[in-house]
């Protein structure tokens, strides 16, 4: 054999990015595969869980707060808010545990670290994909109608993915040394949602506030989202405020996904024997 | 046994032509066990100096030797000798604290069996699951789908989900679709001690024919028998260091010894009540031999020390073969004979006689001691593979023994 000696120790992405694909694809599809396994209307649930909370929401708060005041098309506004939102919460969150829950792979098995997390990713984009296509034809349906604009919604979607991947690396590595951060982050998460524009809209946002609320590279998405589908003559972020907030946010997503990689990769040797 | 090898490729059978598959070079693996450790932010906060309060424990302690290509390699050790650490160092889970594993070609360790198994998916997802973590592609899994099932007898359960199948179901599902794996180097950590005795067999018949594939094989184990039936070499580990290496008898014997809490042969140990100190053979007329010719008789021999007062003690002699298989065996239980009363301070040579139609090849002896009325694994003294003696002879068939006999033919009219 002509092979050369190799040393051994653990991986973050393995030698072969092929096999690196096909395990975290075949992770995510089981999740994905599992996740309403069981249940009566199984699948469903996917979209149910959007949609009547959708439903609450809108309710709530154009009828009795009265957000919808001068926004055109609220109700598509909110869920596709909804649908990005729980997009990246579900991202983070299970990434957070996401070590820990396949222990076994990591301490039995030659398993690239990076796999783990990544999958957790996927199978969030897997349900992104389904709700995202019941949104859009509800969209249709409430008659906000395709327009050029909304080639602009991959853009989006990639980078809230990229954010929530950033941010999901981090917490996973950091989660097995410190036990705290799933709360820490199960409360962050939700004060995230409601610091950004979901269930308002940012031009809601008193003046004096939208250069800090533009740091949130959320909120700067979700502004864009309106301008791409909902509402194409609704501003976009960059009427709104200067350039200095985005700037922050943009590189608050790199800053996400750097450190990300830099601490993921820093723990992941250890990982198997930390758990 | 306090000999430390650190190198030992002098003893590999194979060829200096043959290059290592694996190359461990001073390896070393410590674990940091806190005194308390801190899991939360709240408790780091609190004790900010006391985290680096630890101790250091040395799983693994600056250990080299190499792996030839091809070879079957044992790792043995009491629990808690390093065994299982070192093979997680050879499979890149654990990274080395210094030194390091060197390997050639591609690892697969089956630490466990079944990693990754869903009890909620039926067998057939979870084994082409399992067979995509064990590094096959999917198309290769599904190819390999049918051999999996038909190695593992499981065709009528295919669609039965995991959790309704039983724990020894389960477990032959994924021993078959753990061998499907193209690897080079194979690491297996016990995983042979489930399964019942028909399926273990196969899977020693598949690790014989993954031997002769030329696959290496670093088998970690407790079962001696498997050890010597199947290792070219092996290894004995004891607090993280090499106690042995070399010729898997020897190292059996010593891990024995180890297990046992035993001193090699000639030191008296006074808290037993009696105990085997040496075995041997000798020819009919008294002669001690180490090889011997077929057909000349022979007596299989054995000294016991008794530390206290025993009535009628058994002596069994178990004859065992390369293949590990018992060829002969004896006691006093199966011969009623009066063994006799022995008070403390006294020593016996027990012999049996026997006719030695045994086929030329190497046989090992192990003497048992009990006491009378012992149920088994009550014995007073086990020693396995003692002594060995190869019986010399021109004839090469493949049989366990070779009996006086003649071959005559009658023609029919």
């Amino acid at each position: 054999m002509s092979v050369a000696l190799e040393r051994q120790r653990p991986h973050v992405l393995g030698s072969d990015l092929q096999r690196f694909w096909n395990l975290t694809w075949t992770l995510a599809a089981t999740d994905f595969k599992l996740r309403f396994y069981g249940s009566v209307l199984g699948y469903a649930w996917t979209l149910a869980r959007p949609f009547l909370f959708f439903g609450v929401i809108y309710l709530v708060f154009s009828e009795i707060a009265g957000l919808d005041a001068n926004v055109e098309n609220y109700g598509v506004y909110i869920l596709f808010g909804l649908v990005l939102f729980q997009f990246f919460s579900e991202a983070t969150n299970g990434c957070v545990r996401c070590l820990a829950v396949r222990e076994n792979l990591l301490r039995k098995m030659r398993f690239p670290r990076l796999v783990i997390p990544l999958s957790v990713v996927l199978t969030a984009i897997f349900n992104l994909a389904g709700t995202l296509a019941a949104a859009l034809i509800f969209a249709v349906a409430a008659g906000v109608y395709p327009t050029w604009s909304w080639l602009e919604l991959p853009v989006i979607i990639v980078a809230v993915g990229a954010f929530a991947t950033g941010v999901g690396l981090l917490l996973s590595a950091l989660f097995v040394r410190y036990r705290d951060v799933a709360p820490i982050w199960e409360v962050a998460s939700q004060m995230l949602f409601y610091i950004s524009p979901i269930l308002y809209v940012t031009t809601l946002v008193p003046e004096q506030y939208r250069d800090w609320f533009l740091v949130n590279p959320l909120a700067v998405l979700l502004t864009e989202m309106r301008a791409a589908v909902v509402d194409t003559s609704a501003p976009h972020s960059w009427d709104l405020v200067g350039a200095a907030p985005l700037l922050a946010a943009g590189a608050l997503v790199v800053i996400a996904v750097v450190l990300g990689l830099y601490v993921f990769n820093r723990q992941a040797p250890r990982i198997a024997e930390e758990l | 046994m306090q000999r430390t090898v650190s190198t030992a490729v002098e003893d590999a059978p194979t060829g200096p032509t043959i290059p290592p598959a694996v190359v461990v070079d001073h390896l070393s693996k410590h674990f940091r066990l806190p005194h308390r450790r801190y899991n939360t932010l709240k408790e780091r906060v609190l004790h900010p100096l006391q985290t680096a309060s630890y101790d250091t424990l040395k799983a693994v302690d600056d250990i080299s030797f190499e792996i030839a290509e091809g070879e079957f390699f044992g790792i043995v050790g009491r629990n808690g000798s390093g065994k299982s650490t070192l093979l997680k160092c050879l499979a890149g889970i654990y990274e080395t604290t210094s030194g390091d594993a060197q390997t050639r070609g591609r690892v697969s360790p089956f630490i466990e069996l079944g990693v990754g198994f869903n009890a909620d998916l039926t067998a057939r997802d979870n084994v082409i699951i399992n067979a995509i973590m064990l590094g096959l592609t999917r198309r290769q899994a599904t190819e390999r789908f049918d051999e999996v099932i038909a190695f593992a007898e499981l065709e009528e359960f295919l669609d039965l989900k995991l959790k309704n199948y039983s724990s020894g179901m389960a477990v032959r599902l994924a021993f078959s679709v753990a061998v499907q794996v193209d690897a080079d180097i194979l690491l297996i950590d016990e995983v042979l001690a489930v399964g019942d005795a028909s399926f273990q067999r196969k899977c020693f018949e598949r690790f014989d024919a993954l031997k002769a594939a030329g696959k290496t094989i670093i088998f970690v184990t407790h079962d001696m028998t498997a050890v010597e039936r199947f290792c070219d070499r092996a290894m004995l580990l004891e607090r993280g260091r090499i106690a042995d290496i070399g010729d898997p008898r020897a190292v059996a014997r010593a891990y024995n010894e180890i297990n046992f809490g035993r001193l090699p042969h000639g030191t008296i140990d006074p808290s037993r009540a009696a105990e085997i100190r040496a075995a041997w053979f000798e020819t009919a007329d008294g002669t001690r031999v180490t090889d011997i010719a077929r057909g000349e008789p022979l007596a299989l021999c054995v000294e016991v020390a008794f530390h206290s007062e025993i009535a009628q003690p058994r002596f069994h002699f178990h004859l065992r073969n390369e293949s590990h298989h018992t060829i002969f065996a004896t006691s006093t239980e199966l011969h009623p004979i009066d063994t006799g009363t022995f008070r403390a301070g006294d020593s016996v040579i027990v012999r049996a006689r026997m006719e030695n139609w045994l086929a030329p090849g190497r046989y090992f002896l192990s003497p048992t001691l009990a006491a009378l009325g012992a149920g088994p694994g009550e014995a007073l003294d086990v020693r396995m593979n003692l002594n060995e003696i190869t019986v010399q002879g021109e004839r090469h068939f493949d049989s366990a023994v070779d009996f006086p006999h003649t071959i005559d033919i009658e023609r029919l009219p």
